[in-house]
């Protein structure tokens, strides 16, 4: 199970990764993608948009079923993925790489406090039967 | 509570399955993707574990008469040995116990296939029914067989290279026609809308029938696929098309089901008394988004609901069976209900696809 180490994580299994200009980029992680299966339609967020942390703000449908995705924290839309809507098997094959929108985050300090790999292994381990 | 496993659990988990609990049962979604499968089946061919499906057979003087009544399609259809028949088996009320496939080899045996989550229901209401109409026949769970369905333009060639000695017998299978080979009972029927096999054997040997065509190049297909597979093939899943609160006749079954004859069977009565007012159209949404059952779906006649949404590899777009007002014409664009929004679809007729090819035009 990959789990990079430099990105943050949330028990709902996005993955947050902090850019240097200081928005962050959230996709859901490889265990999400893989308990999903194959991705056939991403709904984003509309960029403007302020959200709550763990506000439902996106959705990504498998054949199999459709996921809500949470926003990690409270802040503002500022970029969506576009490539996602003619290519969302790319949340299949490179579920790091397939960001699905930015975020400018009201406070650093709530993105600190998002889960560490490690913590977030805890979580996917406890999940598997 | 402990899910039942079928004799080729050990060799899904072996090839890399990704297994569920589907109605009770350990079973392969998918073996790594199911798009990838689904294209699998439709170009070349795969195999599917259906050994949770119950093999039934019906034995003894008068058994076509039995079926007759049992049954809404007419076991009369079929007068070859082998030939086979769609059909579903309703209440008094005319409501859908099942959907069941029969295959007349003589006039003393007929074979029943029916679902796994239905069979044991199924089964007992046959054994009530033969007690007052036809105290002399024998209804025999057949739970020594498994079954594994080969499905795609190659199938049959597969198949053959694995049984060469049932060739001879299954070459000329007329589409929905078996032959009982013995051993083997090879049927011509499917549940993908493309050619290939249904292969019943005995439980002992179907984990080296399953390695034996995985090593003439058959790949696993998951459940997952087969799903897809048969709602493009526009054919009913039970429990999510139809179950005991709705009739053929608004489930897309009026093509088993004779009203005109004179023959009586159980459930005509009722079908007659109360002529339906919905029925199953075909969807291909318009907008972006995945139909999924239970979405509402709005139309200028009144409501109607999505019994089974998918997204369709073949098309690469949604699609779904609908129950819906009788008013709503091929042609017409209605809405679906999807998170708040309302999505256009367009009303098709269905099958979506056949052989390999998408065949509903836009």
């Amino acid at each position: 199970m990959s789990i990079p180490a430099d990105l943050k994580y949330t028990a709902s299994h996005e993955w947050v990764k902090a850019e240097a200009d200081g928005t962050i980029s959230v996709g859901i992680t490889q265990h999400a993608q893989e308990l999903l299966g194959d991705m056939v339609f991403v709904e984003s967020p509309a960029v403007g948009r302020k959200l709550k942390a763990k506000e439902e703000c996106a959705v990504v449908e498998s054949v199999k079923a459709a996921a809500d995705v949470y926003a990690p924290v409270s802040g503002e839309v500022t970029a969506v993925n576009g490539d996602l809507d003619g290519s969302p098997e790319n949340i299949n094959s490179d579920p790091y790489g397939a960001w699905m929108f930015k975020m400018k985050p009201d406070s650093a300090a709530d993105v600190a406090a998002l889960l560490d790999a490690a913590t977030y292994q805890v979580v996917v381990d406890s999940e598997a039967h | 509570m402990t899910l039942k496993t079928t004799p080729l659990n050990a060799a899904h988990r072996a090839m890399g399955a990704k297994m569920v609990d589907f109605g009770g049962w350990d079973m392969p979604v998918n073996y790594g993707s199911q798009i990838d499968e689904h294209h699998q089946v439709r170009n070349d061919c795969g195999m599917f574990d259906v050994c949770h499906m119950r093999v039934v057979d019906a034995k003894g003087d008068g058994v076509r008469a039995f079926l007759r009544y049992l049954l809404a399609n007419n076991a009369d259809k079929i007068t070859s040995p082998g030939k086979a028949l769609y059909s579903a088996m309703l209440r008094p009320e005319g409501v859908v116990i099942d959907d069941l496939i029969i295959y007349f080899m003589t006039e003393q045996w007929f074979r029943i296939v029916v679902n796994a989550g239905t069979a044991d229901k199924d089964i007992a209401w046959m054994k009530e029914q033969a007690t007052v109409h036809a105290p002399n026949l024998t209804i025999t769970s057949r739970d020594d067989l498994a079954m594994v369905a080969i499905q795609g333009p190659n199938a049959r060639v597969k198949v053959w290279e694995v049984l060469p000695q049932t060739r001879a017998a299954t070459e000329n299978l007329v589409n929905f026609q078996a032959a009982d080979c013995g051993e083997y009972f090879i049927a011509r029927t499917g549940y993908t809308g493309e050619d290939g096999f249904e292969v019943m054997l005995p439980k002992e040997g179907v984990e080296a029938f399953w390695y034996a065509l995985n090593n003439v190049g058959v790949k696993p297909i998951g459940l997952g696929a087969r799903d897809t597979l048969r709602l493009e093939a526009g054919m009913n899943l039970y429990g999510q098309d139809m179950d005991e609160t709705v009739g053929p006749l608004e489930s897309g079954l009026a093509w088993t089901v004779d009203l005109k004859s004179e023959r009586d069977f159980i459930g005509k009565a009722a079908l007659l008394a109360n002529p339906p007012t919905k029925k199953l159209v075909g969807l291909v949404l318009l907008d972006r988004g995945v139909l999924r059952g239970h979405q509402k779906v709005v139309s200028a006649q009144g409501e109607g609901e999505i019994t089974s949404g998918t997204f369709s590899p073949t098309l690469e777009k949604s699609i779904a069976l609908a129950r819906v007002p009788n008013g709503v014409q091929i042609g017409d664009t209605v809405q679906v209900e999807i998170r708040d929004k309302l999505l256009n679809a367009k009303v098709v007729k269905y099958p979506f696809a056949r052989n390999g090819k998408a065949v509903v035009s836009l």
